[in-house]
């Protein structure tokens, strides 16, 4: 041990409040990686996955198919009207019980296909995607329509126009709104511990459940731990935007 | 502001041989539940049969029974706050509950955040609650393998570490028992007496308690921390040794349908009055 880990050892016995367990045992340690790795993992696949469903979404809003605008229409008032909690606990325990499953080694247990980390992946992309296509339909809708008429006019189809003049410009438009999305989605991955996704709030609860004196300590380190994260991709956001950005456009 | 200088300092000097004892017991809580006439205590909603919902949603069961006797013997209404196992701690350090009696074992870092109070109103052991399918009759079977748990629970980190098992554990007992009916874990670690009145509920056809209970540790309710040792704490020390003496305890056990505990009959016989016939 070295006395880095000897103060905080003496700091636990000196004060019972304020036992950085996690910075002197090493399984707590471990147990706090895990679920700091966890929650990266959940927020970067959900990020990726909610942008995918928003650009996709947005186009599929503006298509001639009448069906197709009417799925969009559905899936956003479903998923944008209900709470991401109640999304969650009905994916993992009413629609897991209907998908496949691998039955264990043992001839008991019924390992699902989509484990709960999946089931949060799934359930937090569809909610944050929900908004991600509103906010590029706005983004779209922003773009002149003279614009489109000219991009027309040059013979582009309607897949050219969206993808080259349409959406390059929506979605400078769309950032500033998409990045408060993405942020909240970060935050609402701590959601998953509801269905036992073994993510940073699930790990430090079960520290400071293990340790009550390691409270506030693990309290203090999931609020940095969430300020660092979230000011990550608040930054890399606002870089984006600022490398995109075209003089004249959008100011 | 003067005058405020002054009439503190008067304070003070006038209040000065005072202070030490004043400082140790302030009987804040008991003061205030005595003054507003309503005693908030917490109990579980979620732990058939010391505390849970019936059809109504009342919380009703062993424990808000004994807390109904509290309030009735402090001469206050009883009013019951439903707390988990994750929370229960925060609840009365924060003073959102006056007294906490939910099911809690007694652990020595708990009792560095809360005021346990002694002498222990009951026990209980850990086991699991597993398909017989699976026929489990030691804890080394489950090495490696799924088992599902209740957040906040002492036990899980004692299992995870002592044979390996891996902890999948919900936030409420409901979630938890779901999981295992769902198959998603081989078993479910809990209480033994609360698994052993979850089997007698017969919604629990083909599974069973195989192991031998381990753990056996005394339940412990408590006060907030600054009060252990005032009157609210020596109250409930004499609450609790009444009900040892008297039986109450063991007539709650009898109502309440849940096993009885060797524990409680041997506090009933080594606090019995030996003046009684």
């Amino acid at each position: 041990m070295n006395g880095f880990e000897e103060f905080f050892v003496r700091l636990a016995e000196d004060s019972p409040r304020w036992n950085f367990v996690w910075l002197y045992d090493e399984r707590q340690a471990e147990r706090i990686l895990s679920g700091l790795w966890m929650t990266v993992k959940l927020s970067i696949a959900c990020v990726i996955l909610s942008v995918i469903i928003g650009i996709a979404g947005a186009w599929m809003q503006g298509a001639k198919n009448r069906v197709a605008r009417a799925i969009v229409q559905g899936y956003i008032q479903f998923f944008r009207n209900t709470p991401p909690l109640v999304q969650l606990l009905f994916f993992y325990f009413a629609l897991g019980q209907f998908t496949p499953v691998v039955t264990g080694p043992d001839g008991w247990t019924q390992i699902p296909v989509i484990s709960n980390v999946g089931w949060a992946i799934i359930s937090l992309s569809f909610f944050a995607g929900a908004f991600n296509v509103e906010i590029f339909r706005a983004g779209i809708e922003s773009v002149p329509y003279s614009t489109r008429e000219a991009a027309e006019s040059l013979g582009m189809t309607r897949t050219q126009t969206y993808t080259n003049v349409v959406f390059p410009l929506a979605l400078r438009v769309s950032i500033p709104a998409l990045s408060n999305n993405l942020i909240n989605l970060v935050k609402t991955t701590t959601q998953a511990f509801a269905i036992a996704v073994p993510e940073l709030l699930y790990e430090s609860v079960s520290v400071w459940n293990d340790f009550p004196s390691a409270q506030n300590p693990t309290m203090l380190l999931l609020f940095v731990v969430y300020i660092s994260l979230v000011g990550v991709l608040a930054f890399g956001m606002t870089s984006w935007e600022r490398k995109l950005r075209i003089p004249g456009y959008g100011e | 502001m003067k005058k405020y200088l002054a009439l503190t300092t008067a304070l003070s000097v006038g209040l000065g041989p005072f202070a030490a004892i004043a400082q140790e017991c302030t009987n804040d809580t008991w003061n205030h539940v005595m003054e507003s006439g309503t005693l908030t205590v917490g109990v579980k909603a979620d732990y058939k049969p010391w505390g849970f919902r019936n059809t109504d949603g009342d919380i009703i069961g062993m424990e808000p029974d004994m807390a109904q006797l509290v309030a009735d013997t402090m001469g206050v209404d009883l009013e019951l706050v439903a707390v988990v196992s994750s929370n229960r701690m925060q609840f009365l350090e924060q003073g959102q509950i006056d007294l906490m009696i939910a099911t809690m074992t007694d652990r020595p870092d708990r009792r560095e955040i809360v005021g346990i109070i002694g002498p222990n109103y009951y026990t209980s052991g850990t086991n699991i609650l597993a398909p017989e399918a699976l026929e489990f009759d030691e804890w080394e079977d489950l090495r490696g393998q799924p088992v599902c748990a209740v957040q906040g629970a002492f036990y899980n980190q004692i299992v995870e570490e002592r044979y390996g098992v891996e902890i999948v554990a919900f936030g409420g007992t409901a979630e938890g028992r779901q999981a295992l009916r769902d198959r998603r874990c081989v078993a479910w670690v809990y209480d033994d007496s609360s698994i052993g009145s979850t089997l007698a509920t017969g919604e629990w056809e083909g599974f069973e308690m195989p192991l031998p209970s381990e753990d056996d540790s005394p339940w412990g309710l408590a006060v907030p921390l600054a009060e252990q040792n005032c009157i609210f704490g020596n109250f409930m020390s004499g609450m609790q040794y009444n009900w040892h003496q008297d039986g109450t305890l063991l007539e709650l056990e009898e109502k309440w349908g849940i096993q009885p505990t060797p524990y409680l009959q041997s506090m009933n016989e080594r606090m019995a009055d030996h003046l009684a016939e």
